[in-house]
């Protein structure tokens, strides 16, 4: 059995979307940081994890997600999630995520509130 | 049990391998199709399940190196309930000793791990955790609504 989860990011001026594709795991959550950090270095200050492409995350993968979180209250940035399934939205709710990261429906919504 | 029997029964046996716990979720998901729950907390199930095997995985320090998962369909004619036992052989551990995670503390520490059993407990409807030098057995239930 192989995961062949994808990371892509799509730069828009100060704020960058990152789309995810498969299973969120250890690898995944790794490849989500690596192109986070990029985006980061990059000067982007404003990030969307847009998770539509995703149905299944685990704890380890939601950990390195974690720590993006840290890394933009760091730096004084924003991160933000939408597309979630009711799951992975309840998920992120029994751990606290929404404390710090808003969670958003759709795509459109979360980039207004982000430049906002 | 209240007149209810077990109207179905599947037994895995899975490595501790890469992934596994993938395989468990599509046979929690199968079975829970087959008792008609609803799209939603089918993947909660799921969730909870993964999580189960991550935990079995990385704790248990099972020396056969597998987790053996049970699923039962219970109900006294028509499916009512999905009970799923995780079983290892592995060191065992005391659930009372676990510190509840909180979001605060994890950004503050360098490990932002921990939070398996918080996530199975707020998904399933009812978690048990039997665990000594023997090893572990999680049983956690979800009703079919």
């Amino acid at each position: 059995m192989t995961n062949h989860p994808t990371v892509t990011a799509d730069r828009r001026d100060g704020l960058a979307v990152i789309y995810t594709k498969g299973y969120i795991n250890n690898q995944a959550g790794e490849e989500i940081a690596r192109v986070a950090y990029v985006l980061i270095d990059e000067g982007h200050k404003a990030l969307l994890l847009n998770l539509e492409g995703t149905t299944i995350v685990n704890s380890i993968g939601i950990s390195i997600l974690i720590e993006i979180i840290e890394k933009m209250i760091e730096i004084g940035g924003r991160l933000a999630f939408c597309r979630l399934t009711p799951t992975i939205d309840k998920t992120f709710h029994i751990m606290g995520l929404t404390q710090y990261a808003p969670i958003y429906g759709d795509e459109a919504t979360a980039v207004a509130a982000l430049r906002g | 049990m209240n007149g209810q029997a077990i109207l179905r029964e599947v037994t895995l046996t899975l490595p501790m391998a890469p992934d596994m716990e993938v395989a468990a979720s599509k046979t929690a998901t199968a079975i829970a199709e087959f008792m008609k729950m609803s799209p939603d907390r089918i993947d909660e199930v799921r969730m909870a399940v993964i999580e189960a095997c991550i935990n079995a995985f990385e704790h248990s320090h099972s020396p056969d190196r597998q987790v053996t998962m049970t699923f039962e369909v219970v109900g006294k004619r028509e499916p009512e309930e999905l009970r799923i036992t995780v079983r290892d052989f592995g060191v065992g551990f005391d659930p009372e000793t676990l510190e509840e995670p909180s979001i605060e503390a994890k950004l503050r520490e360098d490990r932002k791990r921990g939070w398996g059993l918080k996530i199975i407990r707020g998904l399933m409807d009812e978690v048990e955790i039997h665990s000594g030098r023997e090893g572990t057995t999680v049983v956690m239930s979800k009703r079919r609504r």
